[in-house]
């Protein structure tokens, strides 16, 4: 795919004063002379022994880089995820439990509210109120190095932007499958038996309604990793994504394709992670295997 | 002959009773919907939509590309209503204009996508084992790219444009009314009308276009509904990132893209780009939603 590209990557390498015979020797180190399926076959090779290519520019090791980058995309990810499931899951369960409450419409609104709004406009807004307007939160990068605190500080907008669509989606998610979980015979027969509430939500029925989500949370790590690429460059943080982004813009091939291809390979892991994560708390699935 | 006229009668009255049914069954949907108070407010917000991109011109106050300098980056006047940019163009204006261009996508997008994915879907439903296993291969390892990133590739090969932003909606669109309508049709290729079209000797090609394409769209309607906002929000948020819809093109995306430049000087452009984006979004999200609880009540539970 990458090589219908309008602009060929020897020149773009070497500069416009380049002499034939220099542009020739570069593009048969990187086999840009051999044809198309050669090319492929090298690169996977060259991947399967965690070698992603060189840097067009700077000529540094695409393997290195990612392995920079990596770190701070995750880290947006992670935090993005782990506050939208502290809040939207509680908010799930609850008004699940007392459905029609004021709390249970005020949830509705809030899911589909969050929902509604673009995770970029929400990066966007914040930062016009929290950072412009009020002058809480740094806008740009991600912190000094070393400075756990300083890295917390820039941490807090982008994470509440990426994972602010997500506590709506949760909460929706959770209510559903609390309010189904709750209707089954089993928690009926735990009731007649006299079990405390609390020993029933917690001990039988979120048990069960908490699978969905898990597989939720796996399918939707792509959109939550675009949301994370947004994240990046608005707020100018380092990651993938704000690496991505620049390289289009730079035109920097073998980078796009190291970074596109850890990005997929990263969403593929999880989405497994997911799956072995359910199947490990479902019986049901797990003897199906 | 007396008990054959009757019979008659009865024939005719059930063949009423049943016209009736019908008829009190979609009127019966219809005042579902109209009571739904969310989904009307969905359809009001998505008729406005509609019409305001439509009849831009007579909705603009301003010629969104009309630049006056000295007026630049004012905040809401009468003149003015949502204030103006950078180079002194009217942001309502803008805005209007802007509703043109995310139309644009939307329909376009979503209907082509709409259309091959319910082919796509039919076939591999429909035709041979490995046919199917092929373009579900083809439907997963698109589905594995995040959205955001094939659209950044795209854009390194080719260039910004608002055909490529088409194009990525499309491509990332298609697997998902694919599989909608693949599962529905695995589900009616064994059913006793289609068995019986099939030993009459019907040709496949009628045969899906005719008996289960009917069957089948509705459910992608209702998902095309619920596709809109995700499209509009790709639109905006490549041309965010300029590597969309290009200046001086008024869209939503260019207009927060141009906005987030003067953030610290004005900041009415920023808020009257997003408002029409979070508008659209709602209004289509309540009137799937709506749309989905009146004719599928079996889809409320799934997701």
């Amino acid at each position: 795919m990458l090589h219908m590209i309008p602009g060929d990557p020897v020149s773009i390498a070497l500069g416009p004063r380049a002499t034939p015979e220099i542009q020739a020797a570069y593009a048969a180190k990187m086999h840009l002379d051999k044809p198309l399926i050669y090319q492929f076959l090298i690169f996977m090779g060259n991947v399967l022994q965690g070698d992603l290519g060189a840097d067009v520019f700077s000529d540094r090791s695409v393997t290195t880089t990612m392995a920079e980058q990596l770190p701070f995309t995750v880290t947006l990810a992670v935090s993005a995820i782990g506050w939208a499931a502290l809040v939207g899951i509680p908010l799930g369960c609850l008004s699940a439990l007392k459905p029609n409450t004021w709390l249970d419409r005020f949830t509705g609104v809030l899911s589909v509210g969050t929902i509604a709004i673009p995770s970029f406009l929400v990066s966007i807004w914040a930062i016009l109120l929290f950072s412009v307007t009020l002058r809480w939160m740094p806008v740009i990068g991600a912190g000094e190095s070393g400075n756990i605190l300083d890295q917390v500080h820039h941490l807090i907008l982008p994470a509440f932007a990426v994972g602010l669509g997500w506590v709506g989606y949760l909460a929706r998610m959770v209510r559903a499958s609390m309010l189904e979980v709750m209707g089954e015979n089993y928690i009926r027969s735990a009731r007649a038996f006299g079990l405390r509430s609390r020993t029933i939500i917690f001990r039988y029925a979120l048990k069960v309604a908490i699978l969905p989500t898990i597989t939720l949370i796996g399918i939707g790590f792509g959109s939550l990793l675009s949301g994370a690429v947004f994240a990046e460059i608005i707020f100018s943080r380092p990651g993938i994504g704000k690496l991505i982004y620049d390289m289009v813009l730079s035109r920097n091939f073998p980078v796009i394709q190291g970074a596109v291809l850890v990005t997929v390979g990263l969403y593929v892991f999880v989405t497994l992670i997911a799956d072995l994560v359910v199947s490990w708390l479902d019986p049901r699935v797990r003897d199906s295997l | 002959m007396s008990e054959i006229a009757s019979n008659k009668a009865l024939e005719s009255a059930k063949k009423d009773q049943g016209i009736k049914g019908h008829m009190s069954e979609s009127r019966e949907k219809l005042s579902l919907f109209l009571n739904n108070r969310l989904g009307m407010f969905g359809l009001m917000l998505v008729v406005l939509f509609f019409v305001s991109a439509i009849f831009a011109p007579y909705f603009a106050t301003h010629d969104p590309f009309l630049m006056n300098i000295p007026q630049r980056m004012s905040g809401p006047t009468l003149e003015h209503w949502a204030g103006t940019d950078q180079l002194g163009r009217d942001t309502y204006s803008r805005v209007i204009y802007g509703g043109r261009v995310a139309l644009k996508v939307a329909a376009i997008g979503v209907s082509i996508s709409l259309f091959v994915g319910l082919l796509l879907g039919m076939l591999a439903g429909y035709g041979p084992r490995w046919l199917d296993n092929f373009l579900l291969l083809i439907f997963d390892s698109i589905r594995s790219f995040p959205t955001i990133v094939l659209a950044l590739a795209a854009v390194a090969l080719l260039g910004p444009s608002l055909e490529l932003v088409l194009a990525v909606v499309i491509v990332t669109s298609i697997p998902g009314y694919a599989r909608l309508a693949r599962t529905s049709t695995l589900a009616l290729k064994n059913t006793e009308f289609i068995l019986a079209e099939r030993s009459l000797g019907a040709h496949p090609a009628i045969i899906m276009w005719r008996h289960i394409m009917p069957n089948v769209i509705g459910p992608l309607l209702i998902l095309a509904a619920m596709d809109v906002p995700v499209v509009v929000t790709i639109e905006a948020g490549l041309s965010f990132l300029g590597l969309g819809v290009l200046p001086p093109t008024a869209s939503w995306g260019t207009i927060l893209n141009e906005g987030y430049l003067v953030i610290r000087d004005t900041p009415w452009p920023i808020i009257a780009g997003g408002i029409p984006l979070v508008l659209t979004t709602l209004g289509f999200t309540f009137l799937g939603e709506a749309l989905r609880d009146v004719f599928d009540p079996r889809l409320r539970k799934g997701k």
